[in-house]
């Protein structure tokens, strides 16, 4: 393989005589040592995953025109708080006033199973969305197909809606992770709004609960 | 007992093999991989499910760090030549075509515009030294708003990222955000870590 044939085989005999033939073998070593030596550049030189976005739209602001009614029981606002905690209240839909706050945390057990609970209690046909997924994955359906249809579904006028609202104790990893949880249980109707001063006073009523919550886990 | 010879063996390794598997990573790697763009501060970025992958172009980049400072860069040469000829008339200061053109070649900055001169002048290691202030944001002074819209007027398709610490307090990303509204931005996008890969 590293030998190179030297000279012309067959002409041993009668040939002209030549002078002794040398060893065309080369050694590979130091340009093994160079490979090596710029692969380990490379790697600690450039980056090999691309970063990956999540896109938010905001309502166009001042724009009063295009605001839609949305029903009371439909809603549920989020509070995002400090110490990773969520503070998540309904509102009664006679008398709109809103329900006992509960207080909850970003943890796979905490937020997700009552968005998707009381997501699918408002559209039941949530679940085929996976479906659609599965199909898509299986080679069934087109990819523009399943993105109609997911979107569809999303778009649900009955869906929950998800209000959300931080304040300033909360970090940016927790906007990141209620906003990844709405990707997971495939909620199409969100919002990021200021919090107001009743709910401020809210979470400052809830101090001890919050207290008592960090303190169980 | 009589001793076994042994017979000696060659040591000599063909490295033939060896070279090839080494230069096939060192391919693989130049072609799968693009540099790191050295950045002023270290960001640690949220993790999250999301699965669109950034653009390589027409990107406009607001860094945020730990401790609320903010860092701008737009991607293009040519678009960053003209935003800060733009800038300038903004803001009376002149710059000669060199500083144009070393503005062009460095990434994110994050100084108030009366710096900025001073810090296109500096080695690219003094710069590293350098702590940046960051770009004013807050409503008295902002610098930030002033760069965003700019940057619309000199790149019309231009896409917002914001790449925000984990750390960062919320009054400053919504800061941030006002910021960009007041702009027209009502579209962009918080840069994210794949889930499990920190």
């Amino acid at each position: 393989m590293a030998e190179i044939e030297g000279g012309g085989g067959g002409n041993k005999k009668g040939g002209k005589p030549h002078g002794k033939k040398l060893s065309t073998r080369v050694d590979f070593t130091p340009m093994v040592d160079l490979g090596f030596l710029l692969i380990t550049f490379f790697m600690l030189t450039t980056s090999l995953n691309k970063p990956k976005t999540m896109e938010l739209n905001m309502p166009v602001k001042g724009d009063e025109i295009d605001k839609t009614a949305v029903k009371v029981s439909q809603t549920v606002t989020v509070l995002l708080t400090g110490n990773n905690q969520i503070l998540y209240y309904f509102s009664d839909p006679v008398t709109l006033d809103p329900m006992t706050p509960q207080i909850t945390d970003y943890s796979a057990g905490g937020i997700r199973p009552m968005l998707l609970r009381e997501n699918r209690k408002r559209v039941p046909k949530i679940d085929s969305i996976q479906v659609y997924k599965d199909l898509f994955r299986i080679s069934k359906i087109s990819e523009s197909d399943m993105k109609a249809n997911i979107s569809r579904l999303k778009a649900d006028p009955e869906g929950l809606i998800v209000i959300i609202k931080a304040d300033d104790n909360a970090k940016f990893n927790n906007v990141v992770d209620i906003l990844d949880e709405m990707l997971i249980c495939n909620i199409g109707r969100y919002a990021i709004v200021d919090i107001s001063e009743p709910e401020k006073e809210l979470i400052k009523n809830s101090a001890t609960l919050l207290e008592a919550a960090t303190k169980n886990k | 007992m009589a001793k076994v010879k042994v017979p000696r063996k060659s040591t000599s390794v063909d490295m033939t093999a060896m070279t090839d598997v080494a230069f096939l990573l060192l391919t693989f790697f130049m072609l799968a991989t693009q540099f790191k763009p050295d950045e002023p501060v270290q960001v640690l970025t949220p993790s999250s499910v999301a699965e669109i992958p950034l653009p390589d172009v027409d990107v406009m980049l607001i860094t945020i760090s730990n401790d609320n400072r903010v860092f701008f860069d737009l991607q293009g040469e040519h678009y960053k030549k003209t935003l800060l000829e733009k800038m300038s008339k903004k803001f009376n200061v002149t710059f000669t075509d060199d500083e144009k053109k070393k503005f062009s070649d460095m990434s994110s900055f994050g100084l108030p515009f009366a710096q900025l001169k001073q810090y296109i002048n500096l080695s690219s290691e003094k710069r590293k030294e350098l702590q940046s202030t960051g770009i004013p944001y807050d409503s008295l002074n902002n610098e930030l708003s002033e760069w965003v819209w700019q940057s619309r007027l000199t790149n019309n398709g231009v896409r917002v990222a914001i790449k925000g610490d984990r750390d960062v307090s919320y009054p400053a990303i919504k800061q941030v955000i006002n910021t960009l509204q007041q702009r027209d931005v009502n579209r962009f996008n918080f840069i994210t870590s794949m889930e499990g890969a920190q």
